[in-house]
């Protein structure tokens, strides 16, 4: 029989706040956490604004020396990781590693890191180039650096998904768990590529917003003024644990994860196919996963990126899945606060999932001024809602086709 | 700044440690905490200060601070600031 999942810790940094209670709040008063570009000189670039964190003391996480170890990535993913770790409290017994886990995606890894190197080499040539330069731009060892602070020598892993990889971490975890190789997991998504590459490389695909004069109303979800997303960094990571060992331990549990998704397109690099036909089978695969009906959904975190393109797909197939229900259903992007965090928004939005759950709070989807004819749903615009939510849907869709969704639950014993 | 100064700070700052850990006979392995790659590192930094090239052969004899003195001196590195 499979193990019952359930969350007791949580953790996060994001553009909105170094904690989850700062980035929760951020998102209940519906503000922004974007704004220009503080990183790089963007004179040249045509995007110019970005989701940044703002105020992390490292030194608070890491020490000098480790910090010149590891990429901001790393850096992240360990942050949220000690705080979802402190926040679950003793998950395992001393000596008991084996049975503790971590699995932290990644859309780019140390792109920074690589970026920069790269430089000193073509400045000073080959000997030019830090021995910690490989070693930090790995994607796997965001997952690497808290499994060896935490000492969790169960299974590892780092799923590399682009947009949905922090909900595929997440996933993998969930079903580890379900299936008993881990009593508990370490899992969510991480990325930190506010860089010069990822900036320029977003643009030459036109998918980024170019509202550099108005920030805050870049990220504009289902609104007819969208213009692209707004690249963000961050990490969101959350411990989960089989239920029984939760109650056994007596640990606080904020939720139930029941159902996980995973399909691919295989249509396009970039582009989803006809009414996102791979984006409503993962949403039908989680549900069946879940042993749920549609009409048992109260919520979805959409991927809802501000691309022009995405938000009038997902909405398409959110129709088709869910009939009738989408119309009595709320589906709000927390995109529009947050900015788009890529490998880390699986990771963020599944956390916000669960403190809607747990708070009964509708997250609102931002800057929504002008409803785009082709976006009909209710997107909880404005503001948030009070509601009791008791199922909570999180979709995340990646370049490649890969497409990975999530359905939390209220906790009931 | 002396050499000995001079050395001595960049091993704090690359190694994160304090001022009097780093005696003459502190090895940078067994006593300041430092891995292969902390090696690495830190003698690239010395290269770079002090314009010289260590070849990796060399690397073998410089396991303390007064290693990397001796070793500098032994290059007639000549060092103030």
């Amino acid at each position: 029989m499979k193990n019952r999942v359930v969350i007791t810790g949580m953790g996060a940094v994001t553009p909105l706040g170094n904690s989850v209670a700062e980035t929760w709040a951020g998102v209940c008063a519906g503000k922004s956490g974007i704004g220009p570009i503080t990183k790089f000189d963007t004179t040249l670039f045509e995007t110019k604004i970005a989701g940044e964190l703002k105020g992390l003391d490292p030194l608070q996480y890491v020490n000098r020396k480790e910090l010149r170890r590891v990429d901001e990535f790393i850096l992240y993913a360990i942050a949220a990781s000690e705080m979802a770790m402190a926040d679950a409290g003793p998950v395992l017994g001393a000596g008991n590693g084996e049975r503790l886990g971590v699995i932290i995606g990644s859309a780019i890894g140390g792109l920074a890191t690589i970026e920069k190197e790269k430089e000193a080499v073509l400045a000073g040539g080959p000997r030019k180039m830090s021995p910690f330069t490989i070693p930090a731009a790995l994607a796997n060892l965001a997952a690497g650096h808290v499994s060896i602070r935490t000492g969790a020598k169960g299974p590892i892993g780092c799923p590399v998904a682009a947009c949905a990889s922090g909900t595929c971490g997440i996933g993998d975890a969930f079903r580890l768990v379900s299936e008993g190789y881990a009593d508990a997991m370490i899992a969510g998504g991480v990325d930190a590529a506010v860089t010069p590459m990822s900036v320029a490389g977003f643009n030459a695909m036109r998918t980024i917003s170019k509202r550099n004069d108005e920030p805050e109303k870049a990220s504009r979800p289902f609104d007819r003024q969208r213009d692209g997303f707004v690249i963000s960094e961050g990490c969101g990571v959350m411990v989960l644990e089989s239920l029984a060992h939760a109650l056994a331990r007596g640990a606080r549990i904020y939720g139930e994860l029941v159902g996980y998704g995973n399909t691919s397109d295989a249509f396009h690099m970039a582009a989803p196919p006809d009414g996102h036909e791979g984006a409503q089978r993962c949403m039908r695969a989680a549900l069946q996963n879940a042993g749920m009906d549609a009409a048992e959904i109260d919520y979805i975190n959409a991927h809802g990126t501000s691309t022009v393109m995405n938000d009038a797909f997902e909405t398409e197939a959110i129709k088709a899945v869910f009939g009738e229900h989408s119309r009595t259903l709320a589906v709000s992007s927390t995109k529009s606060m947050t900015g788009h965090l890529l490998g880390a928004a699986g990771g963020i939005e599944a956390i916000l999932c669960v403190q809607a759950i747990a708070e009964g709070i509708l997250p609102p989807t931002t800057n929504l001024e002008h409803p785009d004819p082709e976006c009909d749903l209710d997107y909880v615009p404005l503001h948030a809602r009070k509601r009791e939510i008791r199922t909570a849907m999180s979709n995340t869709f990646g370049f490649g086709g890969v497409n990975a969704v999530l359905i939390f639950k209220k906790f009931e014993g | 700044m002396t050499m000995e100064e001079k050395v001595i700070s960049i091993i704090m700052e690359q190694l994160d440690v304090a001022r009097e850990e780093c005696v003459p006979e502190a090895s940078f392995t067994d006593d300041l905490g430092a891995d292969s790659l902390d090696l690495v590192e830190l003698i690239m930094e010395m290269e770079e200060t002090f314009d010289v090239q260590i070849a990796d052969n060399e690397l073998e004899r410089i396991r303390t601070i007064k290693d990397v003195l001796e070793y500098l001196q032994g290059k007639g590195v000549v060092w103030h600031e």
